[in-house]
């Protein structure tokens, strides 16, 4: 057991990480395809063990839900090696204890993946969207306790982040964890768009949503629309959706400002607020173009994976202000 | 005294026969008829475009003739229930041809069988969605034996859909009863033997809405048209 840092044990934890995000980008992209149901099986593929599904068969819709289940499984392992490393490895017990929980949210993942495909249950997206988040945060976490930074910053001088400016930054990233849960809802409507203008919507501050409105917007839904009928909770939740992110968007802001205030403008943490600021005005920007584009697949996959960007930054820039105070106090 | 009860019985049956109707019409469709979109993504799987090397499909959601002649619209009786003959119907089928699905609009009886074939070179899943009945989801390898399908539960527009190809898609509505027809690509539609009496009928296009009207169906049958028009 050792305390130093150990830097086969960090890249790992890292390249664990970084694949998860690539993961969630990759789910993005079955959604955005709507392909999830294309492989009716599991967790075999067409009947075939998944790990000697022929190539000639990753067609259409296939391609991203078969890849999607080997590149989780490739993280199922990833992970299970992590757990074990850090069991064996590190004797910080709770950092120990992390990786089982990381270890079991996996397999929670995936069979939630797996059931959400046996039991055709299109709401089941939804906590397999919110629980691939929470492990993004939680695999990030551990590359973070794991890093050189983190093992030797009881060594060097450290300053402490004033308490209202990391509640603040909780209180922002957690509106961004509660927007995801918003955006995973909507995505798992399989309605396509239920707001086709930005950013107005149809024509409106606030869209109509009687029942004579809703049959309206259905009628004159752009030729081609594949899904479901739209319905008044879809627009309504649409509209939540663009109030909360601009919310967050001056939530984010007010940080960067606040951070340069507090910590003054070379501190890493209010670089690391203006770059939120960035991520959250290019995230804004991919809204739009999702709905301008009508939901084009890999704009709406790109607007996922910086989502879940802006949420790790918020966690991270929030968990290295609370290791400076802690030492520093 | 058994020949008897048969000629009774045949007696009967042929007076219901006699006093029952076909109920035939037109639908037309007013005004220009909608542009329909090329079905681009077929591009992006080559197996599928190998099989358009021309032009590629569009969509199908308004099938309208030179004329105004306006196909796929469902024409049942309302308010008939309970005498469902699918078990005893001739199957009907869908084929997965080209990557799409034909029909497109189909409808069917409780009980009755569905066959969905895939004459394609390619995999397709047959996903289905219903509201009131199981929904399902199965493989169709290239190849693969014919799919069937039941319903229990009458229902307007059950959703067929392949995630393998996203853009393909059919809907069969399921009645609990005989009366019922798809119109064709005339226009016409015709639902045989209807009992005589008084009746609302219902035709139904799925992207244009439902009308109804009160009709009475006599011993020579009846005729009634419908036109639908884009609000």
């Amino acid at each position: 057991m050792n305390k130093k840092y150990n830097p086969a044990l960090f890249w790992f934890a890292v390249a664990n990480a970084v694949t998860t995000f690539l993961l969630i980008g990759l789910g993005g992209l079955v959604t955005s395809h709507e392909a999830g149901m294309s492989v009716p099986d599991w967790p075999t593929t067409y009947g075939y063990n998944m790990f000697v599904f022929p190539l000639d068969k990753w067609v259409g819709g296939i391609f991203y839900e078969h890849s999607h289940r080997l590149l989780a499984s490739g993280v199922g392992l990833l992970t299970t090696i992590l757990a074990v490393w850090l069991w064996l490895k590190d004797s910080r017990k709770w950092l120990q204890w992390l990786g089982i929980a990381a270890f079991l949210l996996v397999i929670v993942q995936g069979i939630l993946g797996g059931l959400r495909v046996r039991w055709q249950l299109d709401w089941l997206g939804v906590p397999h969207g919110a629980v691939a988040q929470a492990f993004l945060l939680l695999t990030t976490a551990i590359a973070l306790f794991t890093s050189r930074w983190w093992m030797n910053s009881a060594d060097e001088k450290q300053t402490a982040v004033p308490r209202g400016l990391r509640s603040h930054i909780l209180y922002v990233t957690l509106l961004i964890f509660v927007q995801l849960l918003i955006a995973a809802t909507m995505r798992h409507q399989h309605a396509g768009l239920a707001i086709t203008d930005f950013p107005l919507a149809y024509g409106k501050i606030w869209p109509a949503t009687t029942p004579e409105a809703i049959a309206h917007y259905n009628a004159t839904r752009p030729p081609g629309t594949i899904g479901n009928p739209i319905t008044a909770f879809q627009v309504n939740l649409q509209m939540i959706h663009r109030l909360v992110a601009y919310a967050i968007f001056l939530g984010v802001a007010a940080a960067a400002m606040l951070a340069r205030k507090r910590l003054g403008l070379r501190d890493a943490l209010t670089k690391l607020a203006f770059f939120w600021l960035a991520l959250l005005s290019l995230q804004i920007g991919l809204g739009a173009w999702t709905i301008w584009s009508n939901k084009a697949a890999d704009v709406t996959t790109l607007h996922v994976m910086v989502g879940a960007s802006a949420l790790l930054t918020g966690a991270l820039w929030w968990l290295v202000a609370a290791r400076r105070t802690k030492l520093a106090t | 005294m058994k020949k008897f009860l048969l000629l009774i019985a045949l007696g009967l049956f042929t007076a219901a026969q006699i006093h029952a109707g076909d109920l035939t019409g037109s639908i037309t469709f007013k005004g220009a008829a909608p542009a329909e979109k090329e079905i681009t993504p077929i591009k992006d799987d080559p197996n599928c475009a190998a099989m358009y090397p021309g032009a590629l499909p569009k969509t199908k959601f308004y099938v309208v003739g030179a004329n105004g002649e306006l196909a796929d619209v469902i024409v049942s009786l309302k308010g008939v229930s309970g005498k469902s003959t699918g078990a005893s119907a001739a199957p009907a089928t869908i084929d997965q041809k080209g990557a799409l699905y034909s029909p497109q609009i189909l409808a069917i009886q409780t009980g009755q069988k569905l066959i969905v074939k895939n004459s394609d070179p390619v995999v397709h899943n047959v996903h289905t969605k219903p509201t009131a009945n199981p929904e399902s989801n199965q493989v169709q390898m290239n190849g693969a034996a014919d799919l069937t399908y039941t319903f229990d539960k009458p229902e307007m527009f059950v959703k067929f859909q392949c995630d393998v190809h996203p853009w393909m898609f059919a809907w069969v509505s399921v009645f609990d009863h005989p009366y019922f027809a798809v119109s064709g690509a005339d226009g016409k539609f015709t639902i045989k033997n209807v009992p005589a009496g008084k009746y609302t009928l219902e035709a139904t296009h799925r992207k244009l809405g439902t009308q109804t009207v009160e009709i009475e169906v006599k011993d020579g049958g009846a005729t009634q048209d419908f036109s639908f028009e884009k609000k």
